[in-house]
């Protein structure tokens, strides 16, 4: 009888310490952080790919209404797959979208922007990647929508746009 | 002629040297920052582009003047309590802390009778 306990319990523990990991695993890996927006400031400078000016972000932010703001690299695949949902966005005149051009040789980005069109309305470049980190960007491609007047990051896309990215910012936008 | 050159050894090597500890302070600020978007690794081990680009920001930041506290402070605004190696005594974090304190306590209960019972 004993015996039995002994057995069921190893049984049940066993099952038991199975169904804990298996649900660790389901778990993503990807770390997704709270959003604290009050702690973006858009206060730095950075230069423009066009040309050898540089501006504040704040003063690209400055009008009413929404910005998109999109990080991305020639040289990144998924940016290309997103490239023709920035196209949309930008024929609906809605929003200005910000370019920043991440780590990238700025010669492959114009030639990247002339042949999959420009839907940027004002692309700043960061070769060195520290302007994405005062976003709090992880990497290549990712999007974030604000709020113009109060500075806020309504919605951030952590890698390419989808369909459902796309509707989202449709819908906040209208 | 030789003084020159002495003098030129001379800050040659004190360039080196300075160098050297200011990448010194990047490494150890490094180290303790966790790469957010590689497993397992510090700001230090990764050679991913955000860590590239964090070694970057934490030496531009220490030539701003900023020491370490105000550096982990920023990142910790940026990304997230997540990214600092050290967390924070708070309600989700306090079983994490106690729970050593409580083992050894109670370790030490064990011991101290079994040497009494003796």
């Amino acid at each position: 009888m004993s015996k039995n306990i002994k057995l069921i319990s190893i049984v049940l523990f066993t099952l038991f310490s199975f169904f804990i990991l298996l649900k660790g695993l389901d778990k993503s890996n990807i770390y997704s952080p709270e959003i604290k927006e009050s702690n973006v400031d858009f206060n730095f400078k950075a230069k423009y790919l066009f040309s050898e000016e540089e501006v504040f972000i704040n003063e690209l932010l400055n009008n009413e209404g929404m910005s998109l703001i999109n990080i991305w690299a020639s040289w990144c695949s998924p940016c290309r797959d997103e490239h023709a949902y920035l196209l949309n966005l930008k024929s609906l005149n809605k929003l200005s979208i910000i370019g920043i051009n991440y780590k990238d040789d700025e010669k492959n980005a114009k030639q990247f922007l002339s042949e999959l069109g420009n839907p940027y309305t004002n692309i700043i470049i960061d070769p060195k990647g520290i302007n994405s980190i005062e976003f709090g960007a992880f990497g290549v491609p990712e999007t974030y929508l604000i709020d113009n007047k109060s500075k806020l990051i309504i919605q951030k896309f952590i890698g390419p746009l989808d369909d459902k990215a796309f509707a989202k910012i449709i819908n906040i936008v209208q | 002629m030789k003084i020159l050159f002495r003098l030129l050894i001379t800050l040659i090597f004190f360039q080196n040297y300075s160098l050297a500890e200011n990448s010194q302070e990047v490494d150890k600020i490094s180290k303790n920052l966790r790469c957010l978007i590689c497993q397992g690794q510090s700001v230090y081990d990764s050679q991913s582009d955000f860590a590239l680009s964090m070694k970057i920001l934490i030496q531009n930041k220490i030539d701003e003047g900023k020491n370490d506290e105000q550096i982990y402070e920023y990142l910790k605004a940026k990304y997230g309590e997540w990214i600092v190696y050290d967390p924070e005594v708070n309600k989700n974090t306090i079983l994490l802390w106690v729970l050593p304190l409580i083992l050894f306590v109670f370790g030490g209960i064990l011991i101290l009778r079994k040497v009494s019972i003796k």
